[in-house]
């Protein structure tokens, strides 16, 4: 009998050295290249109406390298990194409560009909709701500056995890938890041994979304109330006329926000090493 | 090791089925569909019964009922003269004594093969971690499942796939595995492999075996005897006792009286079968 | 037979179940938002939230008000241009990235370095490049749901059986007709979820730009229901809040019905399952 080795690091080496040989890295370059040509001709050779009020490719480079920048923002400033800091750690907080609250109701409501029916109808009135909408309500409960955008993060993300969560449950195919019971498990070990690792593949993709929306609203929540962070930098660039600044902070939001989104994905892929393993190897 | 096989005395002490007058109707207030109507059926303990039947003609209906998944409307199962399920207990309650193999496999995908071996002494808990492994491992041993416990389902070809699950089945020691068209996914070659590792495994340990095909030629292969089944609602239309004896291997496929079995029961599923395509059968 | 369907369904005990659960919920939070006078303290967070029975008294007053009805419609507008936009665009796009292999080298990344920035992010940019405040919502809007439709119009597409393929071809059909009847069929259902995710994110989008159009000064732009939760905070009437959220609420769940409706009538073959 042969031994079978896989490990997700070699698949992921094996992968990563295939992708170098394919042409594929060399068309993302041309990808990039041509959006970034674009908008330094756009903006600064060509001067294209509407373009050439846009801070430019070079502005926003020089600004974002310089040691002492001229709208007070770059890579040198410890100032960017207090607002990178205050929004992840309101991320942080919002998110992780989020998950914790999320997953069980959400495992919860998949599990039980009987939950589910009182509870569920009451849950989808309000998330259809946006997050902004509740900017006024959150400012009225909450005092000070800070919990109503913590809360504003932690409702969006919530509301995604817990469904995405609730159709985990759903996905589990009926034979596993049927398997289960033919095996003498009881309800309560059939839950934690099937119901929670099955469902395992929707949370993370859950918890993805979540993250992805977090930002979403956080954004939304520090451009509107708050002070310090991403959202707010933007905004403020924005009235001040500082404009490159607006792109430096755009540009750190997607860099930020895709690490931690990757971050989510790679837990993920720890925890559910039976299927990276199952994928690498293909569909059999 | 394997026992010659006595037709005519008991080739077990216990897992003696008895399905009386057995009716299910689904969804009896709005289209009443007749599954099984008015079924009898006499499974001695320790045999090998192959139950032959068209797509859709309820026979899959039969084993959810003696599993404990679906209820009858009326009728009586007994196991070893205890009453599963019949009058005033509509649904029998699943559990280790009548372990299913499922059609598509439910071998839990995110637990190694030994952990999902193991499953169903753990869940109960009655013998130590340690010796629920050491069986564990030794019963796969047994079945030429060796090198492939740290291994995740997902990793190891289906066939071996069945054989883990027919493993973990048989470590509750059961009084009867139930097979739900356990083969039916794969291909001719290692269906013949299947077979024969299956003959083996129940020489080894005396179940009775309730086995769920449409392929004759397996019917006829692994079984003590047949029972073909008509088209929906189904009912048993023939029992054929096969009296090639055990234990058998793949000549038997070319001998003189399994030819003449075949010959004697292929036009009378063929039949039923053609019923049950008219009909418009869909397969369960 | 779809009546009796209907009755029977709101009969039924899950029914029963789901209006016990909002009707205790309701009551609570009366409960709560009177705390001060029932309790004699207030209670945290609750305590300062409108009353149901104000809220709905003020909805009933506004159900005549033009101005509210107005405000439907201008969000809807808003809504349905941003999203019209971004499926013409990006269902083209989605489907020539999973059919061109080059093509999609070429533009996924991108694509995927962009996709994090949040659309609100894109607001002050929006502002400055595009001449009138509405066009510079329309702008973010259209980003909100094209993002979405995208990607799953790329996962519809990607995930379509090769065997479809085959098939088609080894009945003699073109690249055109196979991209017409194979892959432009095939992709639908998931350009139909597609759509009601990003009618969602649409909604979320339009309400957040008129919330900081309208409240960050910047002028221009009125109008809306965002802008009315806004005004109303600023004006003191925090029923109509609450009113504001709920209609929100109820307009967004409206169209992501419809539009799955709609879907469902384009997909007939998916009711078979």
């Amino acid at each position: 009998m042969e031994k079978l080795e896989t490990t997700a690091w070699s698949m992921a080496m094996y992968r990563v050295s295939m992708w170098l040989k394919s042409p594929k890295p060399y068309l993302m370059v041309i990808g990039f290249g041509f959006v970034l040509s674009f908008w330094y001709l756009s903006v600064e050779i060509f001067k294209l109406p509407r373009f050439e009020s846009m801070p430019g490719l070079t502005e926003v480079w020089t600004e974002y390298w310089s040691k002492d920048p001229y709208y007070g923002l770059s890579v040198y400033t410890p100032e960017y990194y207090k607002h990178i800091g205050i929004s992840l750690r309101r991320i942080a907080y919002a998110f992780l409560l989020a998950t914790v609250l999320g997953v069980p109701l959400g495992l919860f409501l998949g599990w039980s009909k009987k939950f589910r029916e009182y509870i569920f109808p009451l849950f989808e009135i309000f998330r259809p709701i946006p997050i902004l909408a509740w900017v006024p309500l959150a400012i009225i409960m909450f005092s000070g500056s800070e919990t109503p955008v913590i809360f504003l993060t932690f409702l969006a993300s919530f509301f995604a995890t817990t469904l995405n969560t609730m159709l985990g449950v759903d996905s589990i195919d009926e034979e596993y938890t049927r398997a289960a019971y033919c095996l003498g498990a009881s309800d309560w070990q059939t839950f934690r041994q099937v119901i929670i690792p099955g469902s395992m593949p929707y949370i993370f993709t859950g918890l993805q979304i979540s993250i992805g929306v977090a930002w979403f609203s956080l954004v939304a929540g520090e451009m509107v109330s708050g002070q310090y962070g991403l959202g707010y930098v933007i905004n403020t660039a924005y009235t001040m006329v500082t404009y490159p600044t607006i792109i430096i902070g755009m540009i750190t939001l997607g860099v930020i926000g895709y690490i931690t989104s990757a971050m989510v994905r790679m837990v993920g892929d720890y925890m559910m090493q039976w299927r990276v393993r199952e994928l690498a190897l293909g569909a059999n | 090791m394997s026992a010659m096989m006595n037709e005519k005395g008991a080739l077990a002490d216990k897992g003696a089925i008895r399905i009386e007058d057995v009716v299910k109707i689904y969804d009896p207030d709005g289209a009443a569909v007749i599954a099984v109507d008015h079924c009898n059926l006499d499974v001695p303990a320790g045999e090998i019964c192959m139950i032959v039947g068209p797509s859709g003609c309820g026979k899959t209906t039969l084993l959810n009922a003696i599993a404990g998944f679906h209820d009858i409307t009326s009728g009586a199962i007994y196991l070893d003269d205890e009453l599963l399920c019949g009058p005033g207990k509509p649904k029998a309650e699943p559990g280790s004594d009548r372990v299913v193999v499922f059609q598509n496999g439910a071998l839990f995908p995110w637990k190694t093969n030994l952990e999902n071996v193991a499953f169903g002494p753990l869940m109960k808990g009655e013998m130590s971690k340690a010796d629920i492994y050491d069986k564990a491992r030794k019963m796969m041993a047994d079945a030429g499942l060796d090198g492939t416990e740290n291994n995740y389902p997902g990793e190891i070809s289906s066939g071996l796939r069945r054989r883990v699950e027919i493993v973990r089945a048989l470590m509750n020691e059961p009084k009867v595995l139930l097979f739900d068209e356990p083969y039916r996914a794969l291909d001719s070659l290692t269906k013949s492999v299947m077979h024969e590792a299956l003959l083996e495994i129940y020489y080894k340990n005396k179940v009775t075996i309730f086995f769920i095909t449409h392929d004759l030629e397996e019917a006829i292969f692994l079984g003590h005897r047949l029972v073909i089944m008509t088209s929906r609602p189904c009912k048993p239309k023939k029992i054929v006792e096969v009296d090639i004896p055990h234990p058998r291997d793949y000549s038997v496929l070319t001998s003189p009286r399994f030819k003449e079995i075949m010959a004697e029961t292929k036009g009378l599923v063929i039949e039923e079968a053609k019923k049950a395509f008219e009909a418009g059968e869909k397969e369960g | 037979m779809n009546l009796e369907k209907l009755k029977s369904k709101l009969n039924s005990r899950a029914t029963l179940r789901a209006i016990t659960a909002i009707v205790i919920f309701l009551i609570l939070w009366e409960f709560g938002s009177r705390s001060e006078q029932i309790l004699g303290f207030r209670l945290p967070w609750i305590g300062l939230v409108p009353a149901p029975s104000g809220v709905f008294a003020a909805w009933a007053g506004l159900l005549g008000d033009t101005s509210y009805w107005g405000s439907w419609y201008l969000s809807a507008k808003r809504v349905f241009t941003g999203f019209f936009v971004a499926m013409l665009l990006g269902i083209p796009f989605g489907l020539y990235m999973a059919v061109n292999r080059t093509f999609n080298d070429i533009a996924f990344p991108t694509f995927e370095i962009l996709r994090p920035i949040p659309p609100l992010a894109w607001v002050p940019a929006s502002i400055i490049f595009w001449p009138t405040a509405e066009m510079s919502i329309a702008f973010v809007t259209f980003l909100g749901a094209f993002y979405t439709i995208v990607i799953n119009v790329l996962g519809g597409a990607k995930s379509i059986d090769t065997r479809f393929f085959q098939a088609a071809e080894s009945m003699g059909a073109s690249q055109w007709d196979i991209f017409r009847r194979v892959v432009l069929p095939a992709t639908l259902p998931s350009i139909v979820v597609g759509s009601a995710v990003g009618m969602g994110i649409t909604w979320e989008v339009v309400v957040a730009a008129e919330m900081i159009s309208g409240g960050g000064g910047s002028g221009g732009a009125g109008g809306g229901l965002g802008f009315f939760i806004w005004n109303s905070y600023l004006g003191g009437s925090y029923e109509q809040i609450v009113v504001g959220m709920l209609s929100i609420g109820i307009a967004g769940y409206l169209s992501s019905e419809g539009l799955r409706k709609l879907g469902g009538y384009f997909t007939p073959w998916l009711k078979t399952r």
